[in-house]
């Protein structure tokens, strides 16, 4: 099978603690492959780890190798390279202090794009693809900051969608947002995954099991149990697993 | 006791007054005791010894700031500020003075503002959090704090002396310059560290650098409070007397008057006339000056000076209705 | 194009800024060591340090043998600046609580303008004002034979010093979590009893250094006290004696003295003195600062 992203034996340390243990996990490509697990078990920190973004924190530490498409992250000389093919949704929802039609239009300005009809066509077609378009139609140049916090989460996947990732990472998106929104862009990703792998982490277990194919459970750093949604759901070999898909704890 | 009550009767029953007791239903809920009514007393106190302190600052001042008008006005006038002095500086306007803090304050300005900006950008976007970034802090910090003629005394030792600028307009306004380094470099990074950091994180995972992310975010949506800062400095620059009275100010010099030289008199490497020292040499050391050119002269410089800082506080009030976020 | 030319140019900008990172750094030692150089030949052997210190005699173009004694103008500094503080503190704080407890929206707003303004009058103007307006009042007053003495400096560095106490006192207090407010009066706290049972002591650290910037600011000003204070080197003995500060006295007196000369050296080691004791006051200020992230942290 085509892998999209490995990890082989990564541990992550932050000063003394440990934040990631000898993680080893495969994810196939076009797919949505879920991440579930109770609060500080690192699942923020490993999707760090996939776009390098784990750089900004000096005092992080990482063994170990992350392969993203076939080529070991800490390989990629042009790190900004590897962090365009890579796109990342966070939890809370940030709209940049520009106008929306910029919001969408900073990755690729920033990799070089500045012609005005390929931007344009790109804008419309993340926008579409997030399910923002028809809301912001006519105010483009409105500041991106004054959307409503679900229109500003959708802005946040579309600018995610701007550089045309392989790989996308949504990191709990839903907590922060409506639940209509959050149903709006479960069905976009529902869509997307024929176009690009995408990790999903959440802490609600009812979404991983609605859109992941393959799901992976951590636990404090380690990971518990990793397979088919439906398995992980229904016959989960690990106890401390049965528990948490119960509800029991997290 | 239910008696019916009409609507207007009603209403008064249930009107809460201003004094410490509260009548509801024709009984009494609350009575102040003599705790309560002592807090009362001691807050009114408290109120007014604090207002009368307010007051002992503000009054004086406002006061003595109009005596200084009223004996400036005869001696103010548009040919005050655009003529020379005369005879012996007893006489005439303040014009090559108020040219002389203008370079002063303009070429300081161009040497201390880059640099500090830069350092505060240095210091708020790039610095780890290591001994060596808390030793620079302590280093601002301090250099903040240090007093106007040490800074004369480091500008003769460093500038006239050691770089052998000798007394002249460069190496006052490099006195200056370093003299406002310290606070411009602070407000840089108070200014920078009001843009959240969601902000730049979404930029960093978006593929843009560092400096990238500072070019198109940072530094756009704080360069108002950076502004602001400076625009303070540069007062502060243009009042200062000690700094330059012995790195290159000078109280007499022979200057052009007219044409487009009575704007570029100074060269870099001459003494200038300045307003601040113009102030202190005419209200001190010269004999036979009207009072009313003193007092002018002091008018003119604050003037100047709460002009300056007035548009700085100005562009912070327009700068908080203005937010993005 | 531009962007293009902003990006390339990355690391040589990243490697500026870091320069001016540094500049700070370099130009407190900077300031340290050229000021030291100037002063070193007088300090090492030259100059007896114990006349230097405990000797009212100053007297550095005497002939045939000089006196360096600084103990007059040490006493002179101290005495002004402890007099202002006597004045500034009270007014201050008292300020700073109006401000920050007493009054509210526009009124806030206006004060704290006018306290701004107040504190960027420059200091030749308030020499100017102690000298010709505070001047004659004094003498009118009193029947002192001169205006300008330790009374009329005081007044001015109290005046002078006053906005920083209250601005940073004023920023002390409304770092105050409003919790402890809200709990105060929860419990029947009056305002002033919210100030002076919860604010002052949550607030002392800060408190605390808004007075020492305050006593490091009145200890390092120049101009205003060699306009305010008089020319008279001597201790003084009642309020309304001339007296002369350290500043003052490098102010008026570096002009005449001839670069390499004992007398000019000598000033710079005063210049040392002064910049040891404003520094030492700045610490302080600055570590009873860190002592409220620290116990906030904890």
């Amino acid at each position: 099978m085509d892998y999209a992203i490995q990890f082989d034996d990564v541990s992550v340390q932050y000063g003394g603690k440990t934040a990631l243990r000898q993680i080893t996990l495969a994810i196939p490509r076009k797919q949505i492959f879920g991440i579930i697990g109770p609060a500080n078990s690192g699942k923020t920190t490993l999707l760090k780890c996939i776009n390098r973004t784990l750089d900004f924190t000096p005092v992080a530490r990482i063994s170990g190798r992350v392969v993203v498409a076939g080529r070991d992250v800490a390989s990629f000389r042009n790190v900004y390279e590897l962090r365009r093919r890579v796109g990342m949704v966070f939890p809370l929802p940030v709209g940049l202090p520009l106008t929306i039609y910029e919001n969408v239009a900073y990755a690729p300005r920033r990799a070089g794009i500045h012609d005005r009809t390929e931007l344009d066509a790109l804008v419309e077609q993340c926008l579409r693809q997030a399910m923002l378009w028809d809301e912001v139609i006519d105010r483009l140049d409105m500041l991106g900051t004054r959307l409503s916090g679900g229109q500003q989460q959708r802005l946040t996947l579309a600018r995610a969608l701007s550089h045309r990732p392989e790989i996308l990472c949504l990191d709990e998106f839903s907590i922060a947002i409506d639940p209509v929104t959050t149903m709006k862009i479960e069905d976009v990703l529902l869509e997307l995954k024929e176009q690009m792998t995408i990790v999903l982490v959440t802490n609600l277990v009812q979404q991983a099991r609605r859109l992941a194919d393959r799901t992976a459970f951590l636990s404090d750093g380690s990971l518990i149990e990793e397979g088919e949604t439906e398995k992980i759901f229904t016959q989960p070999v690990n106890r401390l697993t049965e528990r948490y898909v119960n509800g029991e704890f997290g | 006791m239910n008696e019916p009550l009409d609507a207007k009767s009603r209403e008064k029953q249930y009107q809460l007054r201003e004094e410490p007791t509260v009548r509801l239903d024709g009984r009494e809920l609350f009575t102040a005791t003599s705790v309560e009514r002592w807090k009362q007393i001691t807050e009114n106190i408290a109120w007014f010894v604090c207002l009368l302190a307010t007051l002992v600052l503000i009054v004086p001042m406002m006061a003595i700031l109009t005596y200084l008008l009223v004996q400036a006005w005869p001696a103010l006038s548009f040919s005050f500020l655009v003529e020379n002095p005369h005879n012996y500086m007893t006489a005439g306007g303040i014009w090559a003075p108020l040219v002389g803090t203008f370079w002063l304050v303009w070429i300081s300005l161009l040497i201390a503002a880059p640099v500090g900006v830069l350092a505060g950008v240095y210091l708020n976007e790039y610095a780890r959090d290591n001994w060596c970034t808390r030793i620079i802090n302590l280093a601002v910090v301090n250099l903040a704090g240090v007093p106007s003629i040490i800074h004369a005394l480091f500008g003769v030792g460093a500038f006239v002396m050691f770089a052998g600028m000798g007394r002249s307009l460069l190496a006052a306004s490099c006195t200056l310059a370093v003299m406002t380094l310290p606070v411009i470099i602070t407000s840089t990074r108070e200014a920078l560290a009001a843009v959240p950091m969601a902000f730049r994180e979404a930029c960093w995972n978006l593929g843009a650098s560092r400096w990238q992310t500072i070019r198109t975010i940072v530094l756009p949506n704080s360069i108002s409070g950076i502004l602001t800062g400076v625009i303070l400095q540069v007062s502060r620059a243009a009042g200062e007397t000690a700094p330059i009275l012995f790195t290159g100010a000078v109280f007499f010099s022979t200057l052009p008057e007219h044409g487009i030289r009575a704007f570029f008199p100074y060269g870099l490497g001459d003494r200038c006339m300045a307003l601040s020292m113009h102030l202190f040499t005419l209200s001190t050391q010269v004999r036979g000056v009207t009072p009313a050119l003193q007092y002018g002269t002091a008018v003119v410089l604050i003037g100047l000076v709460l002009a300056v800082n007035s548009l700085s506080i100005g562009l912070r009030v327009y700068l908080r209705s203005r937010k993005k976020w | 194009m531009l962007q293009l030319v902003l990006d390339r140019t990355e690391p040589a900008v990243e490697w500026l800024i870091r320069l001016c990172g540094w500049s700070a750094i370099l130009l407190v030692f900077g300031i340290f060591f050229f000021v030291f150089r100037e002063a070193l030949p007088m300090l090492s052997g030259k100059l007896n340090l114990t006349e230097f210190f405990t000797s009212p005699q100053w007297r550095p173009t005497a002939e045939p043998e000089p006196h360096y004694g600084i103990l007059a103008l040490l006493v002179g500094t101290l005495s002004v600046t402890g007099l202002a503080m006597l004045m500034a503190v009270p007014l201050g704080l008292g300020a700073a609580v109006y401000i920050s407890e007493f009054s509210s929206g526009r009124m806030r707003e206006i004060l704290k303008v006018l306290i701004e303004l107040l504190a960027a009058i420059p200091s030749v103007v308030w020499g100017f004002i102690g000298y010709m307006v505070l001047g004659p009042i004094i003498i009118r007053l009193t029947g002192a034979p001169v205006g300008v003495n330790l009374l009329n400096g005081s007044i001015i560095l109290a005046l002078m010093s006053v906005p920083i106490i209250v601005s940073v006192g004023e920023d002390a207090l409304k770092a105050v979590p409003d919790s402890y407010r809200e709990a105060a009066l929860s419990l029947g706290a009056s305002r002033w009893e919210i100030v002076y049972r919860v604010l002052f002591p949550a607030a002392k650290n800060g408190l605390l250094a808004a007075v020492l910037l305050g006593v490091g600011r009145a200890i390092g000003e120049t101009m205003a006290v060699l306009m305010a204070t008089g020319h008279a080197i001597q201790i003084p003995h009642s309020l309304l004696d001339p007296i002369r500060t350290l500043t003052a006295t490098i102010a008026a007196e570096l002009g005449e003295a001839v670069q390499g000369e004992p007398h000019y050296r000598v000033l710079f080691v005063i210049g040392l003195v002064v910049f040891v004791l404003t520094f030492i006051v700045n610490l302080t200020a600055d570590l009873v600062v860190k002592g409220i992230h620290n116990e906030r942290a904890a």
